[in-house]
């Protein structure tokens, strides 16, 4: 099954009431087979085939605010036709779901995998949770509706995967029982909601300056809460399912030296090259960030502290001359935190295979980091020099 | 006319001084017909004066008013809601009897605010 078919396996089993969306690639699947779903009377989603992406985004934004569970799915330009919207989408508090698929922002035009899109959307107040493989996408998509809808956080969430890679790679993943992911996401119960008979209301008025500072305010304290609402509902999950997960996934680290940290499919490549150096004696490990947004920066200095040096990889560049928000961001987490000698790379852009080799090359980066040698702050890697 | 005084405004208490966690998730506003709540009045640089003297009672100027700030009460128009007015004199224009006069100034801006 690809992360495609995952990720529509995932949400004809939430059978969400409205999915408004529009086709791109490489997302476009996901909202087909829903529209397949539907045709065949397996859900009973009212599917809303909208005209761009920004109306995808407002469907869902007043399906939503009407009371009901909204979802839809996009990638790249598609994504940044969104963020007017997911900006409107996170401070009215609605618990939308966005199934990403993970593709290169436009300029040059292409149609493959790296990070751009969603770290684009990192400031607008979405939970972002990246995955590996396919298993991930689904599972974190049938994760996704009781993190949202928690009345602490009342926020909505990307479930971000690789363009490809991912959403196209075929592999063999576990679909859970049915009734059981329908237990386990439950019934929405929406507080306050437009179509409540009993209550008027009015959503997403004009605020004016003496409010906007404190609407920001509490969409801040419902992104540190979420923290503690992503743990809580990955525990649950876990217990359900068998399949554990935290804020990130640490391969090998429990007496590491070195280690990269890096998000979505390219964890893999890093595991495997890290199995070969493992054999060869280099004390390697990975640390995979699953949760982006809110940043577990306490918990990542943590892990992070005992090592001799760390590589951050960003399968986006940020374009500060300093290198991607990842390297920025793990940074600052680590600031007076702990003493970690750190380099940052960025990789894989528009769909550039990571290869084991890099990962090599990037561990040589590191014993000579550790052993004083000067490294740049952040550089590019599986460029042509 | 004025139903609203006999609502109960959801939204009291939550003002310009209230905490960020006082403040409605996602900014919503409770409750509908609120903008009663809120004083346009002051915004008036030109001001409506009403002469009852010329005034037939034709009732032609509260239905063009765009902030519905001539109320009526059984059948009669009453003085301007000056809480409300914006002085656009929509109203002295319709008038058929000269019954209404524009000054300038926002006269009365806090006069009938309920
Ligand atoms: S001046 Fe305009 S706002 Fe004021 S009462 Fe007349 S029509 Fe209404
Ligand atoms: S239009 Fe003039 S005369 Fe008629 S009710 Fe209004 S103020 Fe009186």
């Amino acid at each position: 099954m690809s992360g495609n078919q995952a990720a529509a396996e995932a949400i004809r089993q939430i059978n969400p009431d409205v999915i408004a969306a529009f086709p791109i690639t490489p997302s476009t699947e996901i909202p087909q087979y829903v529209s397949a779903f539907k045709a065949d009377g397996l859900i009973d989603t009212e599917f809303i085939a909208v005209e761009s992406e920004h109306s995808a985004m407002s469907a869902c934004i007043g399906a939503s605010a009407a009371g009901v569970r909204a979802m839809t799915a996009t990638s790249s330009a598609g994504m940044a036709l969104m963020y007017e919207m997911l900006y409107v989408a996170a401070s009215d508090r609605l618990p939308i779901v966005l199934a990403a698929v993970n593709r290169a922002l436009t300029g040059p035009i292409n149609i493959n995998a790296d990070h751009s899109d969603s770290m684009g959307a990192r400031d607008s107040g979405w939970i972002q949770l990246y995955c590996e493989n396919a298993q991930e996408a689904y599972d974190n998509l049938i994760m996704a509706n009781r993190i949202a809808e928690h009345p602490d956080v009342m926020l909505p969430i990307m479930i971000c995967q690789d363009g490809f890679i991912t959403s196209h790679g075929i592999e063999n993943i576990v679909i859970e029982d049915d009734s059981e992911v329908r237990t386990f996401v439950g019934e929405y119960r929406p507080g306050k909601y437009l179509l409540n008979p009993s209550e008027s209301l009015a959503v997403g008025p004009y605020s004016v300056s003496p409010y906007v500072i404190e609407m920001k305010r509490a969409v801040h304290e419902a992104m540190v809460k979420a923290k503690d609402i992503v743990r809580l509902v990955s525990e649950d999950f876990g217990r359900a399912f068998g399949r554990e997960y935290g804020f990130m996934e640490r391969y090998r680290m429990d007496d590491a030296e070195y280690a990269v940290l890096l998000m979505s499919s390219a964890a893999g490549t890093g595991k495997d090259a890290i199995d070969a150096l493992r054999d060869k004696g280099v004390k390697a490990g990975l640390v995979k960030l699953r949760m982006f947004r809110p940043f577990p920066a306490r918990e990542l200095a943590d892990v992070l502290k005992r090592l001799k040096a760390i590589a951050i990889m960003d399968r986006s560049d940020g374009f500060s001359a300093t290198g991607g928000p990842l390297n920025a961001e793990v940074r600052a987490a680590l600031y007076g935190e702990a003493d970690v000698k750190a380099t940052g790379y960025i990789y894989g852009l528009g769909g550039r295979d990571v290869r084991v080799e890099d990962f090599f090359a990037i561990f040589d980066d590191l014993s000579g980091l550790a052993a004083g040698r000067e490294l740049p702050y952040c550089r590019y890697i599986g460029v042509r020099e | 006319m004025n139903v609203m005084n006999e609502k109960k405004n959801l939204m009291e208490g939550i003002d310009e001084r209230s905490s960020w966690r006082d403040v409605t998730p996602g900014g919503f506003v409770y409750g509908s017909g609120n903008s009663e709540y809120f004083n346009t009045g002051d915004w008036r640089t030109r001001t409506p004066v009403w002469k009852p003297d010329n005034c037939r009672q034709c009732l032609l100027c509260f239905p063009v008013c765009p902030d519905s700030s001539i109320p009526v009460y059984d059948g009669k128009r009453g003085d301007f809601d000056f809480g409300h007015c914006k002085g656009c004199a929509i109203c002295a224009k319709i008038c058929p009897f000269g019954a209404i006069d524009v000054i300038s100034g926002s006269a009365g801006a806090q006069g009938s605010m309920k």
